[in-house]
């Protein structure tokens, strides 16, 4: 059963948003998604400073199976991202919700609120199989 | 709806992920993917390869029949037990499929035939085999396991008796015999020693726990994939098939054009590509780079004086070994030293190196 905090929101394509006390969001995949990738053996994240609109791919992460690109749940500047990964892209596996982040993001100024999942309807989503 | 090997039961108690490979529900993973890669590089590792198609071929004439058949020569094969690889051609000289046979006496050959091919394989076999009188027998009786890695001969042949362990270590590379009701080869599909084991479907879940329990790690056709990559060895699908010829696959070393007299099925087309020259090679690439080089992606080689030709990835992945990604390319035949590969839309530097990647547990490239 994968893992789903209740303190996260969620996105359909699988990425979890927290909002951290500055206001910047931070962006990773989650649990189920690490686990329906397998093995994550690369993972290319965004520069600080770059401009992301909501639905725009801001990151590649490639287990042994396949590359997927992850998607930037809100419109905003990228304030960090995750440097460790390129060491360590395994610790998507180990730690999806913690040392696995891949971006933080600061919300971009009269942004349209995106549509998020909450925990429960997160995990009705994959308990249905979506995505 | 997908088939089943008599594994299947067993794989899901186990928490494998199963996948569909060749129309069979396969495991894909039991855990890690890595870990048990890693676990036949190290250790000892075991895999279900029951989808494998065993074919009994019997009959007083079934050493010309195979001369026949098959790109490699059976004639080589005059101590029983031996084994011989090679492939099945059409009148093209495209492949038909890859496959394995035993020489078990002078009348009983043993082949083992890919998954995803077995109809055509069988149907193959079948129109040939008429006029050699040889009967084409399909084992769905039996179970196939690979025990691989340093330490898997030892632990699989502690599951035989006595003198069935004994004749077990004592088979050479290559070679197989019956062993206490089983069919055991010192072969495998990972670059490292072992054992590939075909056995009654009813012993196969008893005996895959009892390798378990001797410290064999549960292993699926993912850790499979990424094992044979590194090996250097081709998949049939992917590396070659019936549009492609022995010698732009990396399979020149199986076609036996001596003795000259033997009229294997494909020799005229092979001898017409060899006149010729071939104008494609399979060839390893190692990824300078940090990403992953996938089946499919495109390979720009430099050309002499007109701009790049361009060439495929035919097999890609990430060596767990190497930690780094290397592939099996289908490249023009001037292709030498370096190329560049598309990554999804950027071009990254790949060097040429001669398969095989890794081979018992060491690696051969840097």
């Amino acid at each position: 059963m994968s893992n789903v905090p209740s303190d996260l929101k969620y996105t359909k394509t699988h990425e979890w948003l927290r909002t951290l006390p500055d206001g910047t969001v931070e962006v990773g995949i989650t649990d189920h998604a690490q686990h329906a990738l397998g093995d994550l053996v690369f993972a290319e994240v965004p520069e600080a400073g770059r401009k992301l609109s909501a639905g725009e791919p801001f990151a590649v992460v490639e287990s042994v199976k396949a590359a997927s690109d992850v998607y930037s749940p809100i419109a905003g500047e990228v304030t960090a991202s995750n440097a460790a990964l390129a060491a360590e892209p395994e610790a998507i596996n180990s730690d999806a919700y913690g040392k696995g982040w891949l971006m933080r993001v600061r919300p971009a100024a009269g942004a349209s609120p995106p549509s998020l999942l909450t925990a429960a309807e997160y995990e009705k989503l994959i308990a249905e199989g979506g995505g | 709806m997908t088939r089943r090997t008599p594994l299947f039961d067993l794989h899901q108690k186990l928490g494998a992920r199963m996948v569909d490979f060749g129309g069979w529900d396969m495991p894909l993973q039991y855990g890690s993917q890595i870990a048990e890669h890693h676990a036949v590089r190290r250790g000892a590792g075991v895999f279900d390869v029951s989808h494998m198609c065993v074919v009994d071929l019997h009959g007083a004439r079934v050493r010309p029949f195979l001369q026949k058949l098959l790109a490699n020569d059976v004639g080589k094969l005059q101590v029983p037990g031996k084994a011989l690889y090679g492939c099945m051609l059409k009148e093209t000289g495209g492949v038909i499929d890859d496959l394995i046979v035993y020489f078990r006496d002078e009348s009983r050959f043993r082949a083992v035939v890919n998954a995803g091919t077995r109809d055509t394989d069988l149907a193959w076999i079948r129109q040939h085999a008429t006029e050699f009188g040889v009967d084409v027998g399909e084992r769905t009786d039996l179970a196939m396991l690979a025990v691989q890695g340093p330490e898997a001969r030892a632990r699989a042949a502690g599951l035989l008796s006595a003198t069935g362990s004994a004749a077990a270590l004592a088979l050479e590379p290559f070679f197989g015999r019956e062993i206490d009701g089983w069919f055991v080869a010192r072969t495998g599909y990972t670059g490292e020693d072992g054992f590939e084991i075909m056995l009654p479907a009813a012993q196969a879940q008893r005996v895959w726990q009892e390798l378990n329990s001797a410290g064999v790690v549960s292993c699926g056709l993912g850790a499979r994939d990424t094992l044979r990559l590194e090996a250097g060895m081709n998949l049939y699908g992917n590396d070659m098939d019936e549009r492609t010829h022995p010698f732009e696959s990396g399979l020149g070393w199986t076609v036996a054009l001596e003795p000259r007299e033997r009229a294997f099925i494909g020799r005229e087309a092979l001898e017409a590509i060899r006149a010729r020259g071939p104008q494609r090679k399979l060839v390893g690439l190692l990824l300078e780079g940090r990403g992953v080089l996938r089946a499919h992606q495109k390979v720009l080689v430099p050309g002499a004086g007109e701009g790049q030709t361009e060439g495929e990835i035919t097999s890609g992945t990430f060596s767990p070994t190497l930690e780094r990604s290397i592939a099996l390319a289908r490249v023009p035949a001037a292709a030498a030293a370096s190329v560049q590969v598309d990554i999804r839309g950027k071009l990254q530097d790949a060097r040429i190196v001669r398969p095989p990647f890794v081979r018992h547990g060491k690696a051969l490239v840097a």
